[in-house]
């Protein structure tokens, strides 16, 4: 059976859609956290070289990658909608931002108190720390570009545009920040290299990137579904809902 | 021919005007009416190509105005509320900047003479700030007189203009269209301009 | 027609002397604060230099960005130049070169007496001068952008900062890297290259990015 895939690109039929799918990702979301925070917390042995305070990773390394990996997400979509002028595209574009921002920040708080046990201060100028903060920033100028327009239609291509500028710049913006750390050596601590990892780590760490996974997806569904109701309040089939008291 | 079929504009939450349609041959005038907020002002953004619409699609010659591109733009002067004149720059230099931005490089005599023909004799080196209102009109609709554009796409052009201004306006504007260009204009006061057709489009 | 929109730009900063000379101000005045919060130790200046004016550089060339589309988005003008049957990105690039040559190169030119004041080598003087010549107008070309995106919004002033400076760090970083190499008796050509590098390609890209932007804004 074929299944008409441009029945879901509609924002109506998708409220629905992802309505279904919240739940399942939130639980499964909930669930694989659950565990990796035990084999995280319990199970995982300590390290030999850094104790107790390693274990900040199993939060840290999915933080930072869910931060980068949303960034390319939320441009892909964005440039999908300014390319193909599809509403939903853009709207997923816009949902995804806060989460992305928020694994950015979880990522800088999550190193900077790694630091303070290993390097001694809360903040080292390390390559790795000033392009998650530098993402932070891009992060924060695309929603604000978007929060400052009224015009939905405006927001959702001005966005698009930053957020293309930001995917293309990141990799610039990266390999600037690993040049500009190897030039001021002496300055920093270069700490980052993993830790020889056991198997139970690496197993505990990888859980707890697909529960970031699963979070992910859930809350920036939930958001769609919020962003929809908000675009769509006009129309007929979110007055219907409203008579049928499902709002 | 210049032609709009089934549009519609939304702005926000509300439908500003929907199933607009009309073609427009050479030589023809169209006048857009309707209360202050009707969209007069969205329908001709829109027609120029600044803005899309939520719906229908425009054509020139038969061709989609997006395709054409700048082919399209060729074609078109467009006036709008704002009439593009730099404060700082002199009225002859505004006419021939705003001339050579639309493709149409034009020499000082011809500036001097579109001004002239504006009423602005003697005023052509005066910086367009300490000019009236209704005379920076004149500066930028004398760039009508320069350009050789076929459609023309007009709104509010009689606006702060004096009776003897609104004279010049209507025999360029009857002139132009003789020629077998075309004229789309809003307007809330009377003029008379006589066409080969002449169609009313009302918006609620 | 790319002539023209320079030649136009040009000729209303002329008309309008005052703007040119607040952004240079505002420079100066920015670098001359350093020593004042920090004291007058030279050693420290002299490391501190660079990072100073090329900071003060970016702020300044930032500041000035308002002036890139606001005036023409005000009085219509910008609406007249996307319906122009020229290129838009072209015109963009125009605009872009004037705002450079208005706001970006008496930055260029004020440099090396600024950098006298914090006691720069001779060479390093000049290193600082070549690396804002290559960087400022990439510094004029991605504030396109930014600027076009906030055209005619609230705040667009503080906005467009938030966009614009992230994008500016490669430059900073390479800019005042140059003038740092050279003072540690570095190569410092490879910081250059790619200064030179960042403008090609902002030369070949900004002004469509830019050119997108207004059409987005002026819907």
């Amino acid at each position: 059976m074929a299944i008409n895939w441009y029945k879901y690109a509609s924002p109506a039929s998708f409220y629905t859609l992802a309505g279904k799918m919240v739940p399942f990702f939130a639980i499964i979301a909930i669930g694989l956290l659950i565990a990796g925070l035990y084999i995280g917390f319990f199970v995982a042995p300590s390290d030999f070289q850094q104790g107790e305070a390693y274990r900040i990773i199993f939060i840290h390394v999915p933080a930072a990658w869910m931060s980068m990996f949303l960034y390319v997400v939320m441009a892909f979509w964005a440039g999908i909608g300014l390319a193909f002028n599809t509403r939903l595209s853009s709207m997923m574009a816009t949902a995804i931002a806060p989460t992305g921002a928020l694994f950015t920040f979880l990522a800088l708080w999550t190193g900077s108190l790694w630091g303070k046990p290993m390097w001694g201060t809360w903040w080292v100028w390390d390559a790795r720390l000033t392009s998650e903060l530098i993402l932070l920033f891009l992060y924060i100028g695309f929603m604000s570009l978007q929060a400052a327009i009224d015009d939905p239609r405006r927001a959702d291509k001005a966005g698009a545009i930053i957020a293309l500028v930001g995917v293309i710049n990141i990799p610039i913006i990266y390999f600037s920040v690993q040049w500009w750390n190897t030039l001021h050596q002496g300055a920093s601590v270069s700490v980052t290299q993993a830790p020889t990892m056991a198997a139970t780590m690496l197993t505990g760490m990888m859980v707890m990137v697909f529960a970031s996974w699963m979070y992910s997806i859930a809350v920036i569904l939930k958001r769609v579904r919020v962003i929809i109701l908000e675009r769509e309040s006009h129309t007929t089939w979110v007055a219907e809902l409203r008579e049928k008291g499902a709002l | 021919m210049f032609q709009g079929t089934n549009l519609a504009c939304v702005r926000g939450d509300r439908k500003l005007f929907e199933s607009i349609s009309f073609k427009l041959e050479a030589g023809c005038l169209m006048q857009v009416n309707g209360p202050n907020g009707s969209g007069k002002t969205s329908l001709l953004r829109i027609l120029c190509g600044l803005s899309s619409p939520g719906m229908g699609i425009i054509s020139w010659n038969d061709v989609a105005i997006g395709t054409l591109g700048n082919e399209y733009f060729r074609e078109l002067t467009y006036i709008g509320h704002l009439s593009g004149t730099k404060d700082d720059l002199t009225a002859l230099e505004n006419l021939r900047i705003s001339s050579a931005l639309a493709g149409q490089k034009i020499s000082d005599k011809q500036a001097q003479d579109a001004l002239a023909y504006m009423g602005l004799r003697g005023r052509e080196s005066l910086p367009a700030k300490v000019l009236s209102q209704g005379q920076r009109r004149r500066v930028a609709l004398a760039r009508l007189l320069v350009c050789k554009t076929k459609l023309w796409i007009l709104d509010e052009p009689l606006a702060a203009l004096d009776v003897g201004a609104v004279k010049l306006m209507q025999a360029l504007l009857e002139q132009h269209l003789k020629q077998g260009g075309m004229v789309i204009m809003t307007t809330h006061q009377d003029i008379d301009v006589t066409a080969a057709s002449t169609i009313q489009l009302q918006l609620a | 027609m790319f002539f023209w929109i320079v030649q136009r730009d040009l000729l209303l900063a002329v008309r309008r002397r005052s703007d040119v000379l607040t952004t240079l101000f505002f420079f100066i005045i920015v670098v001359s604060l350093f020593p004042l919060s920090v004291g007058p130790e030279m050693n420290m200046l002299r490391t501190m230099a660079p990072g100073v004016v090329w900071v003060a550089a970016l702020l300044a060339s930032m500041l000035s960005l308002g002036r890139l589309f606001a005036s023409d988005y005000l009085d219509g003008t910008l609406e007249q130049m996307l319906l122009s049957p020229q290129s838009l990105p072209i015109l963009v690039l125009g605009k872009a070169l004037a705002h450079w040559m208005v706001s970006g190169v008496p930055l260029v030119m004020m440099a090396p007496v600024l950098g006298i004041q914090y006691d720069l080598p001779l060479d390093a003087l000049f290193v600082l001068t070549f690396s804002l010549l290559l960087g400022t107008p990439v510094l004029s070309l991605i504030g396109a952008i930014g600027a076009g995106l906030t055209l005619g919004l609230r705040g667009s002033g503080v906005l467009v900062s938030l966009l614009v400076l992230p994008l500016y760090i490669p430059v900073l970083i390479f800019g005042a890297g140059a003038v740092e190499a050279n003072m540690a008796g570095i190569a410092f050509d490879a910081h250059l290259s790619l200064l030179g590098a960042f403008l090609l390609v902002s030369i070949v890209f900004a002004p469509w990015a830019a050119a997108a932007s207004l059409r987005v804004s002026m819907e």
